[in-house]
């Protein structure tokens, strides 16, 4: 049991028992697992992408409606997928850190926000370049495309926020709470194909049943999301380690690393 | 195998502009972020390089 005193003189989380998760999210802490993360997932990212684009061109076959042009979609849904992914994965740092004040927790979200944009961007962009031979169009103010393309903008409007404000945990706190009420942006971009009438088709895959193509199209867009997915991991792990050094510079742990580093 | 011929794997049943161009600008995109993120560690390595370095001759 804890000496009633000790409260005061080192201030406990409010749960945790005897494993404090807090001490991992301090950035000092999370610096080394990060950097011993990173070759894993980047190595990782590698090959699923490899095993994704052999899939996606070698063995998945023609489609019989749009020929070849339906390939760009091994890239346009993981893209897809990632972007809307990435978002909730930053909310819910920037949540974590307005509830509980965590350092790190802002530094997540802020090292997610780039990857996130990027993938919003490459969804954008195959899906331009696919709509233009399947519909004649490279744009539509269709639900689902104006609904993707807030998404690219609620990105760049958390980066620039951030940028902004020079004091980094009032920029955290201000960015994180924009970044939590563009979460509702999320479900308007997933369910968009089903509330409004759009030229954007269904869901190609869905958890409630069996997807609507061939095994190996389905397996190509897996290995390409799982790809993306461990890309992503190492970028953001990247990421965040210069945002630590970066916002922690100051403090004696970093010289300590340095020092050490030789 | 799908493809008869490299020609025909380039040429994706005539929508290759489409097909390449997504996948083109993907992997360049990814190697752009890549090559800052490089960029962007390094610069915060050679600022503390220096405050280290000022630090030891400056006590």
């Amino acid at each position: 049991m804890p000496h009633p005193g000790e409260a005061t003189q080192n201030p406990r989380p409010l749960w945790g028992g005897r494993i404090n998760w807090f001490k991992y999210s301090s950035p000092q802490t999370f610096f080394p697992v990060a950097g011993a993360a990173i070759p894993g997932c980047a190595a990782a990212a590698g090959l699923l992408c490899l095993a994704g684009l052999y899939v996606s061109f070698f063995v998945a076959p023609t489609d019989q409606q749009q020929g070849e042009a339906y390939r760009i979609i091994f890239i346009h849904v993981p893209a897809a997928w990632m972007s809307m992914f990435l978002y909730l994965v930053m909310a819910f740092w920037a949540g974590v850190g307005l509830i509980f004040n965590t350092r790190l927790s802002g530094m997540m979200a802020n090292a997610l926000a780039p990857t996130g944009a990027l993938f919003t961007f490459v969804a954008l962009w195959t899906g331009a370049l696919w709509g233009k031979p399947t519909w004649g169009a490279w744009w539509v103010w269709d639900a689902r495309l104006t609904s993707e393309l807030i998404l690219l903008f609620l990105y760049f409007g958390y980066i620039a926020l951030n940028a902004a404000i020079d004091d980094r945990r009032r920029a955290d706190r201000a960015a994180a709470l924009f970044a939590l009420v563009g979460v509702v942006n999320i479900p308007i971009i997933y369910f968009s194909v089903q509330w409004w009438n759009t030229l954007h088709q269904g869901a190609s895959v869905s958890l409630t049943r069996a997807p609507t193509m061939a095994a190996t199209m389905f397996l190509g867009m897996l290995l390409m999301a799982l790809g993306f997915w461990m890309y992503s991991i190492a970028a953001a792990f990247v990421r965040v380690r210069s945002i630590i050094l970066e916002r922690e510079r100051n403090a004696e742990w970093v010289a300590e690393y340095m020092r050490r580093r030789g | 195998m799908t493809w008869d011929s490299l020609e025909a794997f380039l040429a994706m049943g005539g929508y290759g502009v489409y097909v390449w161009g997504s996948y083109a600008v993907t992997f360049a995109l990814l190697a752009a972020e890549v090559v800052l993120l490089k960029m962007r560690g390094r610069a915060i390595m050679k600022q503390l390089e220096r405050t280290a370095g000022t630090r030891q001759h400056a006590p």
